[in-house]
């Protein structure tokens, strides 16, 4: 604003496009959207490893199956074996961590946009304190089966997020404050599962300590068909509700001024999001530090400021089918639980990511 | 940096009287603890026959057992309580963060991968955990502290935040991974991890003990520098405080007093986290006077919590870190309720 | 002096009670801000202004009373249009890491896009004429993380500006910005007042600054409009005294002519 400019010249000088992006409009401006080639290219790479991924994922292992002999597997043609292990093991498996690996995805970008804060996941709202406690409950105490362990998880996790948003409210919910109340609600739930876990017998201790883990070993269509079918019906939820989450990270008042209808955009996005949460760990355990990892990759990847939902949807998916096939394939023939893999590839990860952002000068 | 002045003028009469008087008390209170944990257990033992078991040891079943379990793990309790208060005290003063805890740092996950390690490799057991527990501990906050500091800056807040994150999330995978692969480490580690003080004997205090010293010397020392690093770092540099010297004492017996808490208990959450505050109730923000609180209220805290583990099941006993957890989460989230604390 | 409730004017508010939780700011609060005016609400530290901006910004819901916006309860409207018609730039905002000023500011259009019309011609021609207006065109590229405060500042207004509202509402917009930065504010906002029609509402803490460009001046204590009107009306060595405990002379401003408050130079009195 330099001194001579008193009247605002009404002629703009300057392109007003942000950087990196273009205008796309079609018919007649019916439709005026922001494209990013750089997002789009980065999305393109991500889709294209995870597929990689996938094909190596159902083709290789103890039992090698030619790619060509897949299609035909998976319709039920070819060898006996082909079809088994495609069918039966390989697919519904990879399918099920790509699934699991967005809604993971997904659902953090969420929570670090809502709280503000990188470290923000469902694991720090208390989530996956609540879903892991409800499912050693139910494996330790009532010894009941898949099915059951999955409802615990889903029934733990929803109290415990429903008690920690009531906790946290007091004139409304401000993201720390949520973040703080999780802490201390999963540090109690903590002690109640090491409590169990003393008084149980060693196999049984043992299956739910690799259920809290997060494994994806012999998981079937019944998986694929739970992650997926609640995907196809959250992931629209949320992707409407992202454009008002970038616009809330302005903080709430700025946010406000603009139109957002903050409290109900918190409470649907948190409910969609924690929902999400709940059928990814049903289904495959709380696998740790996708959730945590993937917005942050998907930002830095995509170079745009703030969260990219989609983004971090095939963030999340590609680096929980990488680290599956890891898991399986790094001490073959013993199958680690795929949480292994994530927590050591992610946190090397970020460790690495600190390292080189830190070498330079900013503070 | 935002400026924060705490109120370090000369404090009023009432203060000047209160903060002695409260220190005497608090003493008092914690042997009172310390009597119940002699006396109170499995088998209740009167208070004149503690003192002949002391004085005048008699070979009987109840002098031994005063001997040999229950005056060892009351001054184990002790000593690891005031540990884990002064270290929390520190590391909130380090970090000008309220909410920090020496969690933070790495040292459990660092404690207990170590551990992990130790199992799976030697077959160790009991009393053998006090080294590699101490020494995982204190690799891993050297390695968070390293790479919080990276750069010109010295470490902040945030970055210790994220660079404990990342080690703890790495050593985490690591004892996945081990305990997963065998079930006997699974077995040492599931009793380890949840913390306690019961079976522990003096070998293990005389382990830890050089250690404790030296932090509890280190930290008294620490006093004054911090009040000067608690005006912020611009500030406190002009008063003449050598800003990356203190931090780095100031890790240092965090390291020496977390680490041989946790060596000698297992991880202990949430004491390092609530004593400091409660101790800021009382004597406000001078860290002279909030360092010994810190590690007297941190030692009742601790010992009254594994005397209520030991009475509150009929026939078994309640580890003190369930105890300290499920006592400290309802105070931590009725603090974060109750005030505006500073955001993360 | 008469606090009118001008219900004809398009924003005002009647018998407010603010309120956070249970500590009560204002009570039985009357405001009614005159069409294209520039009103500048002042008063010492504390003594509602913010908490009043809020409230007629609906960022804070009075705890009884209500704030009408052009003959309808502001709550009633649907959020996008009540952020069409207001717009609000408040003391903190926080832009997320990384982002691109003209990212920032395209922000502003969230009230005018919907699912579909995300970017239009028009809207991107509002958005180089708001970075124009404020200077701000020449940064388009920079991250809003390595500007300065005034730079930062700028580019926040501009952000507010291409909402494209009539109403305005600016909490302490010149904060963080030297003398000349802070003339340069206020002179935008009295062009965007006198040339534009914009009805704008701004809390200031200079009185000299609030005197020369306020067309309305709003004084509170203590939650409680004291005086409202023409500054040159309004402003009394007496009510500066009343207002702020601060003795004074008031004499008129070389270059407008509108009054200036000059303290009573008491350093002879302390001894």
């Amino acid at each position: 604003m330099s001194k001579t400019l008193a009247p605002p010249r009404p002629t703009p000088t300057g392109r007003a496009t942000p950087r990196g992006a273009l205008a796309v409009r079609l018919f007649g401006e019916r439709i005026s959207l922001l494209v990013r080639p750089r997002t789009v290219a980065v999305c393109l790479a991500l889709v294209l490893v995870g597929v990689l991924a996938l094909a190596v994922t159902v083709t290789v292992g103890d039992y090698e199956i030619s790619l060509a002999a897949v299609p035909g597997a998976i319709l039920g043609y070819g060898e006996r074996l082909d079809v088994f292990f495609v069918q039966g093991v390989r697919l519904p498996r990879a399918l099920t961590a790509i699934g699991v690996g967005a809604a993971l995805g997904i659902a953090g970008s969420v929570f670090q946009s809502l709280s503000r804060n990188a470290l923000g996941s469902p694991d720090i709202i208390g989530f996956t304190s609540g879903a892991a406690t409800g499912a050693v409950l139910v494996i330790l105490v009532l010894g009941a089966g898949r099915l059951a362990v999955s409802l615990g998880a889903i029934a733990g996790g929803l109290l415990t997020a429903a008690i920690v948003y009531l906790l946290a409210m007091k004139n409304g919910v401000q993201g720390y404050r949520l973040v703080l109340v999780g802490i201390g609600v999963s540090a109690m739930l903590g002690s109640v599962r090491d409590y169990l876990l003393t008084r149980a017998e060693l196999t049984d201790a043992l299956g739910a300590q690799i259920w809290m883990i997060g494994s994806l070993n012999s998981r079937g269509w019944a998986e694929v068909a739970a992650v997926w079918i609640s995907l196809a019906v959250l992931a629209p939820v949320l992707l409407a509700l992202g454009r008002r989450l970038r616009f809330m990270e302005l903080g709430d008042d700025t946010a406000q001024g603009l139109g957002v209808p903050i409290r109900s955009t918190q409470i649907w996005a948190l409910a969609a999001a924690s929902a999400l949460t709940g059928a990814a760990i049903a289904v495959a355990g709380p696998i740790g530090f996708v959730a945590l990892a993937a917005p942050q990759i998907a930002r830095r990847l995509t170079r745009t400021g703030g969260t990219t939902l989609v983004g971090s949807a095939l963030t999340g998916a590609t680096l929980l089918v990488v680290a599956d096939l890891v898991a399986l394939r790094a001490l073959a023939p013993t199958q680690l639980p795929v949480g292994v893999v994530t927590a050591v590839i992610g946190g090397s990860y970020l460790i690495w990511l600190l390292y080189t952002e830190w070498r330079g000068v900013r503070a | 940096m935002a400026l924060r002045a705490p109120t370090l003028t000369r404090p009023t009469l009432t203060r000047r009287v209160l903060r002695p008087t409260g220190l005497l008390l608090a003493l008092g209170v914690l042997a009172v603890c310390a009597l119940l944990s002699v006396t109170v257990g499995a088998k209740p033992i009167p208070v004149a026959d503690v003192w002949a078991a002391l004085a005048a040891y008699d070979g009987s079943y109840d002098h031994d057992v005063i001997r040999s379990l229950r005056v060892p793990r009351t001054v184990i309790g002790i000593f690891v309580g005031a540990a884990l208060g002064l270290a929390g005290a520190l590391m909130q003063a380090l970090t000008r963060n309220p909410l920090a805890e020496p969690g933070l740092l790495g040292i459990n996950s660092g404690a207990a991968a170590a551990v992990v390690i130790a199992v799976f490799a030697f077959g160790a057991g009991g009393s053998a955990f006090v080294w590699p527990a101490f020494i995982g501990a204190a690799v891993a906050a050297v390695a968070v502290y390293a790479l919080g500091s990276r750069g010109r800056a010295s470490a902040t807040p945030v970055r210790l935040a994220l660079a404990g994150t990342a080690v703890a999330v790495v050593l985490q995978g690591i004892v996945y991974g081990v305990i997963v692969l065998n079930d006997f480490v699974f077995d040492r580690i599931r009793f380890w991890q949840v913390g306690s003080l019961a079976g522990r004997d003096l070998d293990v205090f005389w382990q830890v003990a050089p250690f404790l010293v030296a932090g509890v010397v280190l930290t008294l020392c620490l006093g004054p520098s911090l009040n000067a690093v608690a005006l912020g770092d611009d500030l406190a540099a002009t008063l003449g405080a050598r800003i990356p010297l203190i931090r780095t004492a100031t890790a240092l017996a965090v390291v020496l007093l977390c680490g041989a808490a946790t060596a000698s208990a297992g991880p202990i959450w949430f004491v390092g986290l609530i004593i400091p505050h409660a101790a800021r109730m009382i004597t406000g923000p001078d860290q002279r006077w909030l360092l010994p609180y810190a590690a007297v209220l941190g030692a009742i805290l601790l010992t009254a919590a594994d005397v209520v583990g030991r009475v509150v099941l009929p026939h078994s006993e309640l580890e003190v870190g369930i105890i300290t957890a499920f006592v400290g989460a309802p105070l931590f989230i009725a603090l974060v309720r109750s005030r505006r604390m500073a955001q993360l | 002096m008469t606090t009118p409730a001008d219900t004809g004017s398009r924003l005002n508010g009647r018998d407010l009670t603010l309120a956070y939780e249970q500590r009560v700011i204002s009570q039985n609060l009357a405001v009614s801000i005159p069409d294209n005016s520039f009103t500048v609400i002042v008063g010492p530290n504390a003594c509602g202004k913010s908490t009043l901006l809020r409230a007629l910004s609906r960022t804070l819901k009075p705890a009884h009373g209500h704030v009408h916006l052009d003959g309808q309860v502001i709550g009633s409207y649907p959020a996008k249009e009540v952020a069409r018609r207001l717009g609000l730039l408040p003391q903190t905002s926080i832009a997320p890491d990384g982002i691109g000023v003209a990212d920032l500011v395209a922000r502003g259009r969230f009230p005018h896009q919907g699912f579909l019309r995300q970017w239009s011609a028009q809207d991107e021609a509002v958005v180089a004429e708001a970075m124009d207006a404020t200077g701000v065109t020449a940064l388009a590229d920079r991250s809003v993380d390595e500007l300065s405060g005034g730079q930062r500042q700028r580019v926040w207004l501009a952000m507010v500006l291409a909402q494209q509202t009539p109403l305005l509402l600016l909490d302490e917009p010149t904060t963080y910005l030297d003398i000349a930065h802070q003339m340069d504010m206020l002179d935008l906002c009295a062009d965007l007042h006198a040339e534009r029609g914009y009805t704008l509402v701004a809390v200031l803490h200079d009185l000299n600054h609030a005197c020369r460009y306020a067309s309305h001046l709003i004084v509170m204590k203590e939650g409680a409009i004291v005086a409202e009107g023409d500054p040159a009306k309004v402003v009394t060595a007496e009510l500066v005294e009343e207002v702020f405990g601060l003795p004074v002379r008031i004499i008129p401003d070389p270059e407008t002519g509108t009054p200036m408050i000059v303290p009573v130079d008491r350093r002879g009195a302390a001894r």
